[in-house]
């Protein structure tokens, strides 16, 4: 098979099958392109770091890079296409019937059920988060590597946008807290050292 | 005239997404939360929740959902294009620029101390999107012990490495919805019944 074909089949299956979002989607793209000859999994453990690192979703990013090494450009547009279309397709399925589905009271039912639980996971990433990149806790039993810089820069951060949050009664962007805190990290890590 | 411009805003608002979301999934929803619901007020709290539902019980990028579904529901099929390719554009130059020059690129010192300091921002701007939503919500005892459990299970089952689809703790959710609508309704009419007598 062609490679640019195969590209696009390999990253429009793994676009439609994975629930979650994007770290869900990671095992099979390792999986995947490992199988395949076409990156070793150093390569795309060390790409992931970058992924989770640049501006942009996981899984879009992955297909990117994946199919740049592999393809070009064009590599690149047919990966990226490939992850994307099941995802668009299905939400405007989704989207097209939604307004009808709403007015079944059990629908209604389970979205009411649903919304604090998504509310929680989000809240239950950011915890697991903070466990994880800022106190360094990987899993039970792991032991601790604790980033004092990352919790000053958690501090800053939060303490900055709670001010500003009080005193302006808007909260501030999420982009600027974003410069903010690579400004942050620059200082810590690289001017004090 | 009003099309275009909303079609133009919508590619917009998903560029910016697409070019400050760092770290994936919910690292969005900061953004997107901001933009639609707090500041243009094209979606309700609850309209949100009702989009990331769907995105997670769907297959696919969870941001790549959100978009596709609030640009199909602000301007129909055109407007689910110009938001997603809105979402991707930024991905797909950055990290075609990237690769060109991988191996260079991961040993810039300053390029790894400015990205330490904006996974520590992340994760505020994660908890805090999270928080927001919750406050916005009605405080009924079902939603407040929703919130809490599914917020301790994810800790737990990251901690524990259990084996278990975030997606699935959504669906108990969506049971536990239906199954308190089902016995409210069936005691609303029992009631009806009772009064009739």
């Amino acid at each position: 098979m062609p490679v640019l074909l195969d590209l696009f089949l390999t990253f429009l299956k793994i676009g439609a099958v994975s629930f979650g979002g994007g770290y869900a989607m990671i095992p099979m793209v390792t999986e995947e392109v490992v199988a395949k000859g076409w990156l070793t999994s150093e390569r795309v453990m060390d790409f992931i770091a970058v992924a989770e690192s640049t501006p942009g979703p996981i899984a879009i990013n992955m297909a990117t890079f994946v199919g740049a090494t592999q393809g070009g450009i064009l590599g690149a547009l047919l990966a990226t296409l490939g992850v994307v279309l099941p995802a668009f397709i299905i939400i405007l399925l989704v989207a097209s019937i939604i307004k009808g589905l709403l007015k079944y009271a059990p629908v209604n039912a389970f979205l009411v059920g649903v919304r604090p639980v998504v509310m929680g996971l989000i809240v239950g990433t950011g915890i697991t988060l903070f466990l994880t990149v800022i106190l360094g806790v990987a899993r039970i039993g792991d032991g601790f590597s604790f980033e004092y810089k990352s919790l000053i820069i958690f501090g800053i951060v939060a303490a900055v946008s709670l001010i500003y949050n009080k005193l302006r009664k808007k909260s501030l962007s999420p982009i600027i807290i974003i410069v903010f805190a690579a400004l942050l990290g620059m200082l810590f890590y690289g001017v004090i050292g | 005239m009003n099309k275009l411009k909303e079609l133009f805003i919508l590619f917009l608002t998903f560029f910016k997404v697409g070019l400050f979301t760092f770290g994936g999934g919910y690292a969005m929803v900061a953004i997107i939360e901001r933009e639609f619901v707090e500041r243009k007020k094209w979606l309700s709290a609850e309209e949100f929740a009702d989009v990331l539902t769907i995105a997670e019980s769907t297959p696919g990028p969870i941001s790549v959902n959100s978009a596709t579904y609030i640009g199909y529901k602000r301007r129909g099929f055109f407007g689910s294009v110009f938001s997603t390719l809105g979402l991707i554009l930024p991905s797909l130059v950055i990290i075609f620029c990237i690769s060109l020059f991988f191996d260079e690129f991961i040993e810039l010192v300053w390029v790894k101390y400015a990205f330490t300091g904006i996974r520590a921002a992340v994760v505020f701007l994660i908890l805090s999107a999270g928080i927001k939503l919750f406050l916005k919500l009605k405080k009924t005892v079902y939603n407040v012990a929703a919130f809490i459990i599914s917020t301790l299970l994810l800790v737990a089952i990251t901690l524990f490495s259990w084996n278990f689809p975030a997606v699935f703790i959504i669906l108990i959710g969506g049971a536990v919805g239906i199954a308190i609508w089902l016995i409210s309704t069936a005691a609303r009419k029992d009631r009806n019944k009772g009064g009739k007598e």
